[in-house]
């Protein structure tokens, strides 16, 4: 396949306001052909607006944006052709079955009806929705309607795919097959950008992260990175009744950080050994010493305070 | 994909395959109901009426009852169902994550608007002429004038829908848009009956002129002046249409 744009897509001080408010805040990024790329950021951060301005959906206020070489908005049509989005929330059609969603999808990329019945037979079988192909959407399980809803939209197969939260709501098996897809996605040389709420799930799919906050991209590195530069390498989770007491008895061994969430203490450094010995005489509390994840970087770089909305 | 009456037509197929699928019920609420108001009222009512304008009240009224449909088929579909697939189903958030636009979408449903308008008005004509209640094959010109009745009160309806936060919303508009507009449109009686200043008002609204149109198609006696009847639905698709576009513009794209 013939590239004639460098990056898959390149935003440059790309900026949004809502009225006053600044939603996006003059980021700049770029994503390469064949990435696996995560946007993480608690709820508010930006990470929805940037995907709405990234397929051109909403205009942005300011700054470049460029996917697949088309400038976004003015040409956000033509690029939509050759994308795949797969929504936060699943937005099939109801009144039609498997086979039918698919092909009425297909013809909104103006697919030749022939070309789109091949591709619905290839899609099937890599979903798992063959024995499903005749059944209308409510009798699908949420797992299907996943995967169903990943298929409509590698129906004109995209050079890009985006997915905004993929796995929220859905049980664990669940989590593990569409993980499982979009591996063979990537394999197969597709670009992915994902949003997610999920640490687990940024941390094994996705080589690159974009941790975002306030509009604005706090850090931009690989998972492995991420972890070994922005936090310390171990975490003592101590909780339980008697946490306080148990703190005051033991004054810290050399230079560990600690924050305390109500009952339960949390504690970061290079070694914890010295500290977990002193929990011994505690049998009110319980612990766990583990090495440090994604999820520790990310409550350290976003705080732990409450974002609804 | 460049070619924009494709990206529509797209669009149109959406809905069309949804409505074949119910076509039981679409069918019974399209042409049952007015074939009912048609035949209860045109031979109950027509009885003490008698002729009206030289011809019975039964004729009369079936040009009404075109005209009536036609209107209502568009704009339940550009109320209800359109809210449907914009706000509930999300059907268009799919749409536009494909390289369609606002623009294409509007367009879309308005010809698929249109289309339910003349499926409504040509199965009304074809139950109608089996009994002998149309003239002659001038009659066929009713089907391009409730196109343009669907485009007109579709785009008007879609006006409507891209305000709406809620189903319930819709109430104003049929009650104080809708209903009048019948009431006083000339489908039950002619307005010549009403006093002058409502009978002007309701000259403005198009419901007025697509009756003034289709009356004389269905009763043979059409003359080429009555084409100046084309100006306000014409208008009012025209100008609805364009700001619906515009304020789903506004809404979606934000």
């Amino acid at each position: 396949m013939s590239k004639p744009y460098p990056h898959i897509v390149k935003a440059e001080k790309l900026t949004k306001f809502y009225g006053k408010l600044c939603v996006v805040d003059g980021i700049s990024f770029q994503i390469n052909q064949g990435e696996f790329c995560g946007i993480l950021g608690p709820n508010g951060a930006g990470k929805t607006t940037t995907l709405k301005m990234l397929v051109g959906n909403t205009p942005s206020s300011g700054g470049k944006l460029n996917v697949l070489g088309f400038s976004i908005p003015q040409q956000a049509r033509e690029m939509r052709g050759r994308i795949g989005v797969v929504p936060q929330s699943d937005n099939l059609d109801p009144d039609f079955t498997v086979v039918e969603n698919l092909r009425v999808y297909g013809r909104y990329f103006g697919m030749k009806r022939a070309d789109i019945e091949k591709r619905i037979a290839e899609l099937l079988v890599f979903v798992a929705l063959e024995e499903k192909a005749n059944a209308y959407i409510n009798q699908l399980s949420g797992g299907m309607k996943r995967r169903l809803s990943i298929a409509r939209a590698l129906i004109n197969r995209p050079e890009l795919l985006i997915l905004d939260e993929p796995t929220t709501g859905l049980d664990p098996q669940i989590r593990q097959n569409i993980w499982q897809l979009m591996r063979q996605l990537q394999k197969e040389g597709l670009t992915i950008i994902l949003t997610t709420h999920y640490m687990d799930e940024a941390e094994r799919l996705c080589g690159r992260i974009v941790l975002m906050d306030h509009g604005r991209i706090l850090a931009d590195r690989t998972p492995e990175e991420l972890v070994r530069e922005r936090i310390e390498p171990h975490v003592l989770e101590v909780f339980g009744t008697g946490v306080s007491a148990w703190k005051k008895a033991n004054p810290l061994p050399g230079p560990i950080r600690c924050e305390q969430v109500g009952e339960t203490c949390f504690y970061y450094g290079a070694d914890l050994s010295e500290l977990v010995k002193t929990l011994d005489g505690w049998p009110g509390l319980r612990y766990d010493y583990r090495p440090a994840n994604l999820e520790d970087v990310f409550l350290k770089m976003t705080g732990r305070e409450l974002r609804d909305g | 994909m460049a070619n924009y009456p494709l990206r529509w037509m797209a669009v149109w197929n959406r809905n069309a395959l949804a409505w074949r699928k119910s076509i039981k019920t679409a069918l019974l609420g399209g042409l049952a109901e007015p074939l009912f108001n048609l035949f209860a009222l045109g031979y109950g009512l027509g009885s003490f009426i008698g002729e009206v304008g030289g011809i019975s009240y039964i004729a009369f009224l079936t040009a009404g009852i075109i005209s009536l449909s036609s209107m209502n088929a568009a704009t339940f579909e550009g109320l209800y169902l359109a809210y449907t697939r914009m706000a509930v189903l999300k059907t268009w958030d799919g749409m536009m994550a494909a390289p369609l636009g606002v623009g294409d979408i509007v367009m879309g449903e308005l010809l698929w608007m249109a289309t339910k308008s003349v499926l409504s008005a040509s199965l009304i004509l074809l139950v109608a002429s089996g009994f002998g209640l149309t003239a002659n094959w001038q009659v066929l010109w009713v089907l391009p004038i409730a196109a343009l009745s669907g485009f007109c009160f579709g785009g008007m309806a879609l006006v409507m829908t891209s305000y709406a936060q809620s189903y319930d919303f819709f109430v104003y508009y049929i009650t104080l848009g809708v209903t009048p507009m019948i009431l006083l449109g000339g489908v039950f009686f002619p307005p010549n009956a009403l006093p002058d200043i409502i009978r002007q008002g309701s000259s403005c609204l198009p419901l007025f002129h697509v009756v003034e149109l289709i009356r004389p198609l269905v009763s043979g006696r059409f003359a080429w002046p009555m084409l100046s009847h084309l100006s306000v639905p014409l208008a009012f698709a025209v100008v609805s249409t364009w700001f619906a576009i515009w304020r789903f513009k506004r809404r979606l794209l934000r």
